[in-house]
């Protein structure tokens, strides 16, 4: 009753090819702009990088094929590996954003008035955009006219200039961008948190567990699905970065902020002219970083769906 | 509920969380205060030093004025309004289109475009910018808003579509089945049956693209450059060039940069957290 077989329902001679086939057909029309769009701009130049990244190649001239030559030449390249570290602190630190956002989602999980305006105020920051976030943390951070520096000098500390540091700038800028991240982090805690059961709860309080324990048995397993979410979009936020070093210290003190996407940026676009197949190398290796959590993303969604 | 309820707690403890909400508000938002209160001071303050102090006198007027009427920042706006509207009406419809496909029928390849959009969507900007640039370079519409909007368009349409799609799943199937026996035509099943009921889905997923590309920097500058097709997150950077150590205006600048995505999330807030956080509970 269910299965409805169109070549039986349609036994009308004047119907058409598309009518017969119209439940395999259809999809795939409807699929056809987005994958049409997602291809062209999307997979495709994924593998155009990698081709390229074979190549030397200024843009404009002739690109020359020239092998594995890129990719040794990143071995030795000193401004290489301190963007590697400095992705590795990316991905350790801005982690401390889930962490993050689970404390002030707890915090704010009241009923108590004015709540939901608070919850909103906390959150906004996540709407800036990193461009705007990178610029007042930087005006914050300033060594005169910061704030930062101004509450330090109230208990008696003198000036630092987070920015202008080589070891602590990167840092700093990681700071700035824990701040939408947590917000975000929060946002998808709240919502998890709303929807633990509260039967589990009674349970175990009448078991004696409370505060911490409470927390770890059996708040923290039901919040589950939030944890997943708030693991992806951290680690893909990290592994982005580009907008607040690129606002914030533009890679320096002494190229000491660089990340790999904002390296790449500047071999192929920016610094010294324009190295098109050593940027889409070093672009080749945070894809393949990249990878690596992509794989294991689509593997738990798979695991998932066939779960349902 | 987790923590306990206030209510339930004792009465020292009520009064201190109501006396710590608004600190570690204030606490929270410090860095956005300062710039706030940057924005609307005169420019003696800075060169006298007066940096945290309180105003000598409220500019609100004047800077603001300065930003609206005497630089380049309505045009970045103006741009940015350009660039994100028609992305958004694109991305949205070939997801809607994508995610009927993907969420109502059932075939072999069905998990494998779906896996394709999802991974494109995680995959790093960077990897993409060599063959973008080139490719909107040939076209010939490098530094325009055109080519700006159909790159965010394709790639937004990964995430659009991955959201789409795990709604329409979540739809009860049965109506599609029923349409089906009345004998109605598919796109007409698309129509009058799937689309009405993804109304919350569309309106979530307009306000989050808003927000994303009003936001994006990285393909603004390289896909962009200019006054005359940059959006205001590329534009405030040359805005700041000209004010340059200017702090009350480049604050100035960057609070008007910021306050579309910002309305529009306190306007549009419940739907924005309901894109935000789809999947976040079982």
């Amino acid at each position: 009753m269910s299965t409805v077989d169109p070549t039986v329902t349609s036994s009308r001679k004047d119907r058409g090819w598309y009518k017969r086939n119209e439940i395999a057909v259809t999809p795939w029309l409807f699929l056809a702009p987005a994958i049409l769009f997602f291809v062209f701009y999307v997979i495709w130049p994924i593998y155009q990088s990698i081709a390229i990244s074979f190549y030397a190649w200024d843009g404009l001239g002739e690109a020359r094929f020239i092998g594995f030559d890129n990719y040794v030449e990143l071995m030795d390249d000193r401004a290489f590996e301190v963007s590697l570290w400095n992705n590795l602190k990316w991905l350790l630190f801005y982690l401390l954003a889930i962490p993050g956002g689970l404390f002030i989602a707890l915090f704010l999980n009241q009923t108590v008035t004015g709540i939901r305006i608070y919850k909103s105020l906390f959150f906004f920051p996540f709407v800036l955009s990193q461009v705007v976030v990178g610029l007042v943390f930087s005006w914050f951070y300033l060594p005169n006219e910061g704030l930062l520096n101004g509450i330090l000098g109230l208990v008696g500390l003198g000036p630092v200039n987070v920015l202008g540091d080589p070891t602590w700038a990167t840092y700093g800028i990681i700071a700035a961008g824990l701040w939408p991240q947590t917000a975000y982090c929060m946002i998808l805690y709240l919502t998890g948190l709303n929807a633990v059961d509260p039967e589990q709860i009674e349970a175990g309080r009448l078991d004696g567990a409370k505060g911490w324990k409470m927390l770890w048995y059996i708040i923290i397993p039901q919040l589950k699905p939030a944890t997943f979410i708030a693991f992806v979009v951290t680690i893909i936020g990290a592994l982005r970065s580009f907008d607040l070093i690129s606002i914030m210290t533009n890679g320096g003190p002494f190229g000491q902020t660089r990340v790999l996407s904002f390296y790449m940026f500047e071999k192929a676009l920016a610094e010294f002219g324009f190295r098109m197949g050593y940027g889409a190398a070093i672009a080749v290796v945070l894809f393949l970083i990249m990878l690596v959590f992509i794989a294991y993303f689509l593997w738990s969604m798979w695991k998932e769906e066939k779960g349902r | 509920m987790f923590p306990t309820p206030i209510e339930k707690t004792s009465r020292s403890w009520q009064l201190t969380y109501q006396s710590l909400l608004p600190l570690a508000l204030i606490m929270w938002l410090l860095p956005l205060i300062a710039v706030a209160i940057f924005s609307i001071k005169p420019a003696e303050d800075f060169t006298q030093g007066n940096y945290w102090g309180v105003p000598s006198s409220f500019e609100m007027f004047a800077n603001y004025g300065q930003v609206f009427f005497n630089s380049d920042m309505p045009r970045y706006m103006l741009n940015s309004v350009l660039i994100t509207v028609p992305t958004v009406i694109g991305a949205v419809t070939l997801s809607c289109l994508a995610g009927f496909a993907l969420g109502i029928y059932k075939f072999k390849s069905n998990i494998w475009i779906f896996f394709m959009f999802v991974a494109g969507n995680f995959v790093p900007f960077q990897i993409l910018m060599v063959p973008v640039r080139d490719l909107t370079l040939d076209m010939g519409l490098y530094n325009t808003k055109t080519g700006l909007v159909l790159f965010h368009i394709a790639f937004q349409t990964g995430f659009c579509t991955l959201f789409m799609r795990n709604f329409i799943r979540a739809l009860p199937y049965e109506l599609v089945e029923a349409a089906r026996v009345e004998g109605i035509a598919e796109w007409k099943i698309f129509w009058y049956v799937v689309i009405p009921l993804m109304k919350p889905a569309i309106a979530a997923l307009s306000v989050l693209i808003f927000t994303f590309i009003w936001n994006d920097y990285f393909w603004a500058v390289v896909l962009t450059q200019g006054p005359e097709s940059q959006p205001v997150t590329a534009g405030i950077t040359s805005f700041n060039a000209q004010f340059r150590a200017a702090y009350h205006l480049m604050s100035a600048g960057s609070i008007v940069a910021a306050l579309p995505p910002v309305l529009m999330f306190f306007l549009m807030q419940k739907h924005f957290i309901a894109g935000l956080t789809l999947g976040a509970v079982k």
